[in-house]
């Protein structure tokens, strides 16, 4: 708070150094989660390796026409995670599966939380019949099974990049909106939002200036833990086949080995790199998005 | 493990709210039923909106471009009461399924309702044997994490949960099923790797018969144990934890009573609250980890049916296998609710 002493700042110059301020104090409180930062650096990992695809490993080698490998051979100098049925090199298909498991989380992810967090913060902010329906509309998908759901879907759909994110991202929201109306509830009744009202601030101002700001860092912690299913539904939609055929993802892989019976023939390195890949991102995301909630709710701060 | 079904735990947490059982206890059972009522109407909606509306051109995916003529189009839509605006399909599609006609299905040429019945038995099998596994282990290890926090317990059992909360559990049962099921170096294989029966069994009723089911269920079982279990056990954990500061636990250990009387009788009671919630919302995940590990193990259920409907496509199979599946959760909801509002007179508000 010393810092802000210094006279002159415009009230826009003072709301971000403030801003920066909170950004620093939340980034020391989750250093000290060591699992929080520990899910960092395993998906900064990650990251890098889908960033740095192009560099690593040839998109050439994702060409079942230029695959040159053995079929299914095990792993050797050449190929060190050896082949699979095509005779690709396997360590190739998980690089460039990385990207195509990052983009579907993420890309659901931001479908998921823009409904989520516009169905919460209406359904929390209104009252009336706005209110009421929106509440039981989040209510009544919340019951409805995820999987089916997002089975039918994506069959009526048919297979591509594109509609397995708005599959997971239509299908996901619920658990989300729940999360933030009740945040909203609490909000809405602080002294802050009633003077806004007082001096005349009409509700989408309120709504817009007070209360989202308020709600986004739980959005933001929600975000991370999302991100982990989005990944996981990803790879099971992929493993049964509702996955872009044209795209190598972990969850592709991991269905091409089962067809091809990798599991039987004891091909082992089909089948446990992708899974090991798909657990440590998820990992990575639910601990961050943990740390997160721990540091940015107040509630679950008090508990440490 | 015997918290969750002490029958001691339910007898006492009557007496508070005894008196004012009467009245309460009836509205909260109106306004339960008549939002499952809601649920189950939403989800008919969004059914019918998925199958029939969503598609477009119904003749065509239905058809799958075998319809050519214009007469065969027109044919199949009076089949299918196409030929009838939105609202009275819907209203038609209410009426069948009401009366228990959910469509032809493609592949089988048989009533999907049938098939339905059919299926059944398996998945009810796998997954309630699952679940009241998974329920007992997971509320145990949430427990004694929570309660002995920071011990080496707590951080293996933690670290084993997220791990295990991370995995699709269909990728857990391919690991299991190469590892204990086909074996490997040395290993020789123990379970079988899929199915239900050997080939060789005549009576499945049999002794031999259901030592040999079990047999085939064990390793189905053991996977879908885990996958639910790493929740449960979570949630059971965080919501011990939250009642850890509580005044009333301080006043329990004051008035002298030893710790296993403090943590059973008064903080794992008011924890047992959100995490049966939790549980009964989490029903419909259940049912995800079934289809998975059916299509995995061959488990010739509802969950294998429907992933073998994906290939076809056979829309029929799909509808029907979505409605039983969503009205399983609403009933299991509905139920969980009722009897939580019993035993609990504080959620009644």
């Amino acid at each position: 708070m010393t810092d802000l002493a210094a006279p002159r700042l415009s009230a826009r110059h003072l709301a971000r150094q403030r801003r920066l301020a909170s950004y620093r104090r939340t980034w020391r409180a989750f250093r000290r989660h060591r699992s929080g930062v520990a899910g960092l650096a395993i998906l900064l990992v990650f990251v890098l390796v889908a960033l740095a695809a192009p560099l690593l490993a040839s998109s050439d080698g994702l060409d079942v026409t230029l695959a040159n490998g053995p079929v299914l051979g095990a792993p050797s100098s050449h190929y060190w995670l050896g082949t699979d049925d095509n005779g690709r090199s396997v360590l190739t298909l998980l690089i460039w599966g990385s990207r195509i498991s990052l983009l579907v989380g993420l890309s659901a992810t931001v479908i998921s939380m823009v409904i989520g967090t516009l169905m919460g913060l209406v359904s929390g902010y209104f009252g009336g019949w706005i209110g009421r329906i929106t509440f039981r509309v989040t209510e009544w998908m919340l019951v409805i099974p995820f999987l089916p759901l997002a089975i039918g879907l994506a069959t009526v759909l048919g297979p591509g990049l594109f509609n397995i994110i708005i599959v997971i991202g239509v299908t996901s929201w619920p658990s989300t909106a729940l999360l933030i109306r009740s945040q909203t509830l609490s909000i809405k009744e602080r002294a802050y939002v009633e003077r806004a009202e007082a001096i005349g601030g009409g509700r989408w101002h309120q709504m817009g200036r007070h209360v989202l700001p308020n709600v986004m860092p739980m959005v933001f912690a929600n975000t991370t833990l999302t991100v982990a299913g989005a990944i996981l539904t990803e790879t099971t939609l992929s493993f049964l086949g509702l996955g872009d055929p044209t795209r190598t993802s972990w969850g592709s892989m991991l269905d091409s080995a089962y067809q091809v019976g990798a599991i039987t023939t004891g091909s082992w390195w089909f089948v446990i790199p992708p899974g090991i890949c798909v657990v440590l991102v998820v990992l990575a995301f639910t601990l961050i998005g943990q740390a997160l909630e721990e540091v940015l709710n107040p509630r679950l701060r008090a508990r440490r | 493990m015997s918290l969750v079904a002490d029958p001691g735990l339910v007898a006492d947490s009557e007496e508070p709210g005894a008196r004012s059982r009467g009245r309460g206890y009836g509205s909260y059972v109106v306004a339960k039923v008549l939002g499952s009522v809601g649920s189950l109407l939403f989800m008919l909606l969004v059914n019918f909106f998925l199958f029939r509306v969503l598609p477009g051109n119904a003749a065509q995916t239905l058809g799958r471009g075998r319809l050519n003529t214009p007469a065969q189009v027109a044919a199949f839509n009076k089949a299918y009461g196409l030929n009838h605006s939105v609202l009275d399909q819907f209203w038609i599609f209410l009426k069948s399924t009401a009366h228990g006609d959910l469509g032809l299905s493609v592949k089988y040429r048989l009533p999907v309702s049938q098939l339905i019945v059919d299926r059944l038995w398996p998945t009810l099998l796998l997954v309630g044997v699952s679940t009241i596994l998974s329920t007992l282990i997971g509320v145990y290890l949430g427990i004694r994490g929570a309660w002995n926090r920071g011990s080496v317990f707590d951080k293996v059992s933690t670290g084993t949960s997220l791990t295990l909360y991370a995995m699709p559990e269909w990728w857990l049962g391919l690991m299991l099923i190469a590892g204990l099921g086909v074996g490997f170096a040395f290993v020789p294989g123990l379970f079988p790797t899929g199915g239900l029966h050997s080939p060789d069994i005549v009576d499945t009723n049999s002794v031999h018969g259901i030592l040999d089911t079990i047999w085939h269920l064990t390793l189905p079982v053991i996977t879908l144990t885990l996958a639910y279990l790493a929740e449960y056990s979570l949630i059971m954990r965080s919501s011990l934890l939250d009642e850890l500061g509580e005044d009333y636990l301080q006043t329990a250990r004051a008035k002298g009573l030893r710790d296993v009387v403090v943590r059973n009788r008064h903080a794992v009671r008011n924890a047992l609250l959100p995490t049966t919630t939790v549980i009964a919302l989490n029903i419909g995940f259940v049912v995800s980890g079934a289809i998975t590990i059916e299509t995995v193990f061959s488990i010739p259920g509802l969950g294998q049916l429907s992933t073998e409907a994906i290939s076809t496509p056979d829309f029929a199979v799909l509808q029907g296998t979505f409605l039983v599946a969503s009205a399983g959760v609403i009933g299991a909801n509905l139920i969980a609710n009722l009897i939580y509002g019993w035993l609990d007179p504080r959620v009644r508000t």
